[in-house]
């Protein structure tokens, strides 16, 4: 019994991101919080800038931190159909390798998306990079190819002429690949190891970009989906339901996100719900002016924060939904924000990051601009923010630790 | 030495070279079974990793195992090759130079591996390659005709700051008459504009103009995408028929005059919500051919050519993009009919759009030359 404990804990630590990791989309939990030290809230081209690299292609995908190293997907070509998988030594910038395949699925998108949207997950081992074509990659951490799936020809009915962003995520030893569509609409469990199907979920046939949440509570993993008609709870090993609430439209970009014991999810395009769920699924409050545009709400300690297209920064109590502060500032906003410590960083379009000392009187601190266009989330690890636009991926840090 | 002793070794050669050919084929074979749903893929991590401790011999076996490699195979061998480029060039192994750029002049490779070529061919000698582009301008690769056309289009832009207008347009016309690439297109259409020549881009596009439109017909409740109104079964442009609400349906001639050849239903038909519309379009062609019949919408779509469904896209709201929607079949020489049909559902809170756009390819997306007719419903 201890040794497969034993057995069990390694496996825990071979496939669990280390903790100064943002190893996913909006980081460690998906929360967008981090706690670096020391991290610049002011910079420039010439200050504060650690390094700078030069992207081969597109991408609305995050960075993504594991082990000191940064990745990032890219695309470029004919129809943006050449896939481009980038690693980077996150103290110094110097590429440690770089991949390239080609979309084998569809790769039509709108114009300002493209095929590197879903962001990668990254662990110490290996890094997993799906892109709109529904070409998904399992390559360890020298870039050595471990597995692929063309979901695109698995699932042939799949399509998305808008263009798939939807993130996977890990659950322990599963990736969950969502794949909402209004074809053969669909949420696949895979074995992180094998890339074999574990398990498929029916979805509504719709498009949805909401990433999936894995929502670690004390009586279980739930994994969270959310699209347009309805919300559910599975177990992330088998997909197994828990329960749906389909009673409101929802919204299909910005992703559900755990605050305490209640959920917070925007309704189509009406309000910020929180839900207390179920069964059965009961809601606690709902805010009209707390609805965000595309990012997905931050939350951290009692208090939550969206950005609307107005570019309205909202701060309230999780508790109550009850605002306590706004602030306007120039977007519009594609990016989430993301939260270290005190400080709330919003990227812009335009490449600018507004940067927010929040409290009872939130303070902007700092505007800073690098270059347009920047719709990517930033990830903040290894002492450092990483931006990327469409041409560079910046790090932003003080001197390299 | 004897004539027998040559002989003895001659074969000895022959027979080393054919052991090496097999041990290659092994090794490259876990690689190329990848198929579906993963199946395959322990095979192939196992097999990369004696790959990728294998030399630059490895590399030409691997591109033409690359032709008839499904996509899943296709992901695993340039992984494959990659590997065994990147371990050449750090332990300064020299890479098959004559060997790529002859494979890269060889078209009847597959695209993507003539393109990998190309990609090796450009990451070592990087003179040899751009200079192999002047010979890709009609290449059937889209990937490397797109990259022969922005050397062009380097050039042209070079003419321009020279002030070499003469040769900037015949640079930038060149280079349009190659282009297959919608945002390359689109760049030559501006910069020929700024110098003063029209482009016509429907034409370039290959873009149908002239349509006959029947509608509305009902598409209550989304039943009118799988309802067989009469069109469907038989083309007569001097009938009438009965539509939606009742109303007495006739064919009404229709002319685009957008670039991108957008017919808007709504403003032909008038603004409806749970409607389907046809369109027709007689064209004449020279030859029996191959076409690939592309179209963009943002409603639930069938095509029809020459009587066959050749593509049917049941839902809408999908955003309305060039070449979204791809019905494959073979034009017939003389007259060939092309029937669309466009259903608008009832979320027009979502989208009113109600419009196609619609052209005629081969499978680069070049145009098609088509005459069309002039009839009279």
């Amino acid at each position: 019994m201890r040794r497969q404990a034993g057995t069990l804990l390694l496996g825990v630590l071979l496939v669990w991101p280390a903790q100064a990791d943002w190893p996913q989309f909006r980081g460690p939990e998906g929360t967008g919080v981090a706690h670096l030290p020391d991290l610049p809230w002011r910079w420039s081209r010439h200050d504060n800038v650690r390094w700078c690299a030069s992207l081969p292609g597109r991408g609305v995908s995050s960075p993504v931190v594991a082990g000191n190293r940064v990745y990032v997907s890219a695309c470029s070509g004919a129809n943006g159909a050449r896939l481009h998988l980038l690693c980077f030594d996150a103290s110094n910038g110097r590429l440690l390798w770089q991949r390239q395949f080609w979309a084998t699925g569809p790769t039509t998108c709108h114009p300002k998306t493209c095929l590197a949207a879903p962001t990668p997950v990254a662990t110490q081992e290996a890094v997993y990079a799906l892109f709109s074509s529904g070409d998904l990659f399992c390559l360890d951490q020298d870039g050595v190819l471990l597995w692929c799936r063309t979901l695109a020809q698995d699932y042939p009915a799949f399509t998305n002429d808008i263009g798939l962003a939807a993130s996977p995520v890990l659950a322990a030893d599963v990736l969950v690949v969502p794949l909402e569509n209004p074809g053969e609409s669909l949420v696949v469990g895979l074995d992180s190891r094998t890339g074999r199907t574990r398990w498929q979920l029916p979805r509504p046939k719709d498009s949805s970009w909401t990433t999936p949440l894995v929502w670690r509570r004390p009586a279980g993993t739930w994994l969270v989906l959310q699209s347009g008609t309805r919300l559910s709870a599975h177990a992330p090993q088998t997909g197994q339901e828990y329960w749906r609430w389909s009673e409101r439209e929802l919204a299909k970009i910005p992703s559900p996100v755990a605050a305490g014991t209640d959920l917070l999810l925007v309704a189509g395009r009406e309000a910020l719900l929180a839900l207390h769920p179920g069964p059965p699924v009961r809601l606690v409050w709902q805010s009209a002016k707390l609805r965000p545009a595309m990012a997905t709400p931050l939350v951290h300690q009692d208090r939550l924060y969206t950005i609307n297209s107005a570019g309205i920064l909202s701060c309230a109590a999780v508790a109550s939904g009850k605002i306590l502060w706004q602030l306007r500032l120039p977007g519009p906003f594609s990016a989430s924000p993301v939260l270290n410590n005190d400080k709330i960083y919003l990227v812009n379009e335009e490449g600018v990051t507004q940067v927010v000392q929040l409290g009872d009187k939130p303070q902007l601190l700092s505007t800073n601009a690098l270059e347009p266009t920047m719709l990517a989330t930033p990830a903040l690890a290894a002492g450092a923010l990483f931006l990327r636009s469409d041409q560079h991926l910046f790090c932003i840090g003080g001197k390299a630790p | 030495m004897n004539i027998f002793m040559a002989a003895a070794l001659l074969s000895l050669l022959a027979v080393g070279e054919a052991v090496e050919k097999k041990e290659q084929e092994e090794l490259l074979r876990p690689l190329q079974r990848v198929g579906r749903e993963g199946v395959g893929n322990a095979e192939a991590a196992a097999a990369l990793r004696r790959l990728r401790q294998q030399g630059p011999e490895y590399l030409l076996p691997l591109l033409h195992a690359l032709d008839s490699a499904g996509p899943a195979a296709a992901h695993w061998l340039r992984a494959a090759g990659d590997l065994i480029v990147e371990q050449a060039l750090a332990t300064g192994q020299a890479l098959p130079i004559q060997e790529l750029e002859a494979f890269v002049r060889q078209r009847q490779h597959a695209p993507r591996s003539r393109e990998l070529a190309y990609d090796w061919l450009a990451r070592v000698q990087a003179a040899t390659a751009t200079r192999l582009l002047s010979e890709l301008l009609d290449d059937p690769s889209l990937e490397l005709r797109r990259q022969a056309v922005a050397a062009v289009i380097a050039q042209g832009e070079q003419a321009l700051e020279r002030r070499d207008r003469p040769a900037a347009c015949a640079l930038f016309r060149k280079a349009l008459t190659a282009a297959r690439d919608v945002q390359q297109v689109q760049l030559l259409s501006q910069r020929l504009q700024q110098l003063g020549i029209e482009v016509d881009l429907a034409a370039h596009f290959g873009f149908i103009r002239q349509w006959y439109l029947l509608g509305p017909f009902d598409n209550t409740n989304n039943k009118g995408f799988e309802t067989i109104f009469p069109p469907e079964k038989q083309i007569s442009l001097q009938a009438t028929y009965p539509g939606k609400g009742g109303r007495l349906l006739r064919w009404q001639r229709y002319q685009t005059r957008d670039p991108y050849g957008v017919v808007d239903l709504n403003e032909a038909l008038g603004k409806e919500q749970e409607v389907v519309a046809y369109a027709l379009a007689v064209v004449f062609v020279e030859q029996e051919r191959p076409v690939e019949v592309r179209a963009g919408s943002n409603n639930a779509l069938q095509i029809f050519l020459n009587g066959q469904r050749i593509y049917a896209r049941p839902f809408g709201h999908h955003g309305m993009r060039l070449d979204q929607h791809i019905g494959r079949g073979r034009l017939r020489a003389g007259r060939n009919e092309i029937l669309v049909k466009v259903c608008q559902d009832a979320q027009v809170r979502v989208s009113h759009l109600w419009a196609f756009q619609l052209r005629l390819c081969d499978e680069l997306g070049g145009a098609i030359p088509f005459q069309q007719a002039h009839l009279e419903p």
